[in-house]
């Protein structure tokens, strides 16, 4: 118990603002922690998804979005899936990661949004990611030549993991639609 | 020489996985009045029962030891079993092997063994002595009384009254319908309180089978299941409720008003006045610790402007007498007395209140006609926290028990606050949401999820005022965090306690309370609405906290149990009790003194102590008290106690 969370008037807007952005009912959160129990990630977030929920109800928007965690979900949705309450945390960390960029907050781990970015793009450009391509970009933008991951990088190329060609869906004309829609709705 | 039976149960592993059955069943067989024994998985089954029955007929047994569970259990399964065969039910013993020995030593099969047979010869010794006894018949009063008229004792007696038996109602208060009154909308429904309640009182008003009394209480009971006869007090109302119409002048040109408790000490009553606007019966009482005539005479005004001339300024208590058959305790409950909650500032700070106050706020007929403002200023809170389990499951300092309806009626609360007060924000200190009844859950989901109630888990340690706001310092564990709130209202969802005097009113009905004054029921699961008392009922919140539907499911069971008591005009009672050596009383009298029962009395003319048999309950409490060895106990006389005992030493 460091520190005291004073409440004059609490704030619920984050909550509203949050709740609209992601569409997902968190007044609804009971705190049954399967969320949490089931996320591959979680052993390594500073806040866990379900204390990621309880924060947002008690308006505690700058630790939100300064948190590592928000960038670390990868979007399995197991936590969506089990969810008593129907609530789908990957729908709300991608909301959330998008507040943080508008508002130029970035977590500890300075260049995790870098990644995201390049991971967004390479899925752009071809309608799924290319791991070959999307590391070059992260790379360039992050000036981090990721050399703690060469070993694990090369073992997974040998298994086959790492295609050097990039190969494309069909429909790459939807994609694009898809990317425009949502520049667009913005 | 009797010829005796043995029936040795394995209760499955419970007996024989410890006893060995076969070495009992063959050492007792060889016991030489013994003319049958035998051993079987389940006695108490079908054909376990088969087996005692055969036997009777076939070897002429003249008494039986069932050796298996507690008599609490199986006692009566036998004892008809071989009554189906002509035999007197009361030679038919248990021995308990179960509970008594081998539950007890399983770790120690060769002792257990042993034990189990000294306990079968001990009780076959008890059944060489025991005499043919027939039950005891005792004529019923086919009419039921209720103590209580709130929502328990009202849906007692209206289903009692719609059985076709005669009720006797009693209330302390001058009108029906307890707490409920008080009430404004009630979860998970969000129907009002008053319509429906004012709606049953009616009923019980106008019907032919239920005698009711206001502003009354039971001062003495005596008798037994099937003939209590109870002494009413009916406090003298200094209103001759036969004359009165109703109309009120009286109310409204009485010159004093003070603090109504009814109200939470939010609103005022006049000194005469009714209980609630539009109460059933709708008339009114002088609280004589109020009006000025009973001050100093100074003022009558009531008298002269009564139309019908109902005023009695001289009216005394009356005490009337009334006799039934079966008695209803439905007294309900009071909230935990606040002035004892100082760390929450109850009572020092004006905008802290309790839950029913609150409650009183929104009814449109309260003090303040539906609107909820602060009590200190009048504005409209906006900022307004509740807190629950205040003084229950506090074990230490207040109650130890869950008061179970505090976190449906707080959702409730701030529900309805949040209809009222848009943009207000509610908090909810709690411990745990305890939502356990058809559709509270949902209720409550629904609730947090519409209203954006916030919930934080942590109790409060502070309650203070600081510029004009209350300020309260709790944590929400969910975060971990201290947390302070600066709030306009504080509502505190104080523990549920029994009605004050229940513990006075257990003792003249021989029931029992627990250690909190709660009246306690013959079993928690399977005689939840008897009384350890046969005859005395429990509805409501008399005997532990619970919502209405609870406490209207439980009512209505104590009719249904009643009817069933009261379907026939006799009463069969077990004949296992006192009786009294006329050559050698003395009518000392000491037995009359022990008796928990007031089953002894004294006759004068013949100069000795006589039984009641009908109010004997069999306890020994005279046998042990006796300096003549006068009394002894049916079937349990002190040559079959010696004997059992010389067994086992």
């Amino acid at each position: 118990m460091e520190t005291t969370t004073s409440v004059e008037k609490m704030d619920s807007s984050f909550l509203e603002e949050v709740s609209k952005r992601s569409g997902e009912k968190l007044s609804l959160c009971y705190q049954c922690l399967k969320c949490t129990a089931g996320c591959p990630t979680a052993p390594y977030m500073d806040i866990r998804p379900n204390s990621i929920i309880r924060m947002i109800q008690m308006g505690m928007k700058r630790e939100v979005l300064e948190s590592s965690a928000i960038w670390f979900c990868v979007y399995c949705q197991t936590c969506g899936t089990r969810c008593p309450n129907e609530i789908h945390i990957g729908v709300l960390m991608d909301a959330l990661r998008e507040m943080a960029m508008e508002e130029g907050v970035h977590a500890k781990e300075k260049n995790i949004h870098l990644f995201h970015e390049a991971f967004i793009q390479s899925v752009r450009r071809g309608g799924r990611a290319h791991e070959v391509t999307m590391l070059m970009d992260y790379m360039l933008r992050s000036r981090d030549l990721m050399k703690g991951s060469l070993i694990p990088g090369v073992k997974l190329f040998l298994k086959g993991k790492f295609p050097l060609l990039p190969s494309f869906v069909k429909g790459k004309g939807e994609i694009k639609r898809i990317f425009e829609k949502c520049t667009k709705a913005k | 020489m009797k010829r005796l039976g043995v029936f040795i149960c394995h209760c499955g592993v419970n007996i024989a996985g410890t006893v060995d059955v076969k070495s009992v069943a063959e050492k007792t067989g060889r016991v030489e009045d013994v003319a049958h024994s035998a051993d079987y998985i389940y006695m108490c089954s079908e054909p376990g029962q088969q087996i005692i029955r055969e036997a009777i007929r076939e070897r002429g047994l003249e008494g039986v030891v069932v050796a298996c569970c507690s008599p609490s259990m199986h006692e009566n399964t036998f004892r008809k079993a071989v009554k189906s065969e002509g035999m007197n039910p009361y030679l038919c013993e248990i021995a308990n092997i179960r509970e008594q020995c081998s539950w007890v030593h399983q770790k120690e099969k060769t002792k257990a063994t042993e034990k189990a047979e000294e306990i079968i010869l001990a009780t076959l010794e008890k059944v060489r002595e025991n005499e043919k006894l027939e039950a005891i018949s005792v004529s019923i009063n086919r009419s039921a009384g209720v103590i209580g008229g709130g929502i328990a004792g009202m849906t007692a007696a209206l289903d009692l009254a719609e059985g076709g038996y005669e009720v006797l109602l009693i209330e302390k208060e001058q009108a029906l319908g307890g707490h409920m009154t008080q009430l404004s909308k009630t979860f998970p429904d969000l129907h009002p309180a008053l319509p429906d309640l004012l709606a049953k009182a009616r009923e019980i008003e106008r019907h032919p089978k239920i005698d009711l009394h206001c502003y009354s209480e039971m001062e003495d009971v005596k008798g037994y299941v099937g003939n209590f006869e109870l002494t009413i007090r009916k406090k003298a109302t200094s209103v001759d409720w036969g004359r009165c119409n109703g109309c009120g002048l009286c109310i409204r040109d009485c010159p004093v008003e003070y603090v109504s408790p009814f109200e939470r000490g939010l609103g005022v009553r006049k000194a005469i006045d009714l209980l609630y606007p539009g109460s059933v019966p709708q008339k009114p009482v002088i609280r004589r610790d109020h009006c000025r005539y009973f001050h100093d005479g100074s003022c009558r005004k009531c008298e002269e402007v009564c139309p019908e001339k109902a005023i009695r300024f001289d009216q005394q208590d009356e005490r009337i007498g009334k006799k039934v058959g079966a008695i209803v305790v439905a007294t309900g409950f009071e909230l935990y007395p606040t002035e004892q909650l100082g760390e929450y500032g109850y009572g020092e700070i004006p905008d802290v209140i309790d839950g029913l106050a609150l409650e009183r706020m929104f009814s449109v007929d309260g003090p303040t006609q539906g609107r909820i403002i602060r009590p200190s200023d009048g504005t409209v809170p906006k900022e307004i926290v509740f807190i629950q389990c205040v003084a229950s499951r506090d074990p230490d300092r207040y109650m130890p028990y869950c008061s179970r309806i505090c976190c449906m009626y707080t959702a409730k609360q701030a529900k309805i606050y949040k209809e009222q007060v848009p943009d207000g924000q509610p908090y909810i200190f709690y411990m745990d949401i305890r939502a356990d009844a058809k559709g509270y859950e949902e209720f409550l989901q629904k609730t947090i999820e519409e209203k954006g109630l916030l919930y934080l888990r942590g109790r409060v340690s502070r309650v203070f005022q600081d510029d004009g706001k209350v300020r309260i310092l709790g944590v929400d564990t969910l975060t971990g965090k201290m947390v302070e709130v600066a709030a306009d209202m504080v509502v505190l969802a104080t523990a549920i306690v029994p009605s004050q005097g229940v513990k006075d009113l257990a003792s003249k009905l021989r029931a029992t309370v627990d250690r909190h004054g709660f009246l306690t029921e013959a079993h928690i699961k399977l005689y939840p609405v008897e009384s350890s008392t046969k005859g005395i009922y429990l509805a409501g919140c008399g005997q532990s906290p619970k919502d209405i539907s609870d406490t209207v499911s439980q009512a209505s069971a104590t009719a249904s149990k009643i009817q069933a008591l009261l379907s026939t005009d006799q009463l069969l009672q077990d004949p296992l009790i006192a009786f009294v050596d006329e050559n050698i009383c003395s009518g000392c009298g000491i037995c009359v003194e022990v008796c928990p029962y007031e089953a002894r009395e004294m006759n004068s003319r013949r100069g000795i102590s006589v039984v009641h048999s009908a109010l004997c309950q069999g306890c020994g409490a005279c046998i042990a008290a006796c300096p003549n060895f006068a009394c002894e106990l049916r079937n349990s006389s002190s040559v079959q106690t010696l004997r059992m005992l010389e067994t086992f030493v």
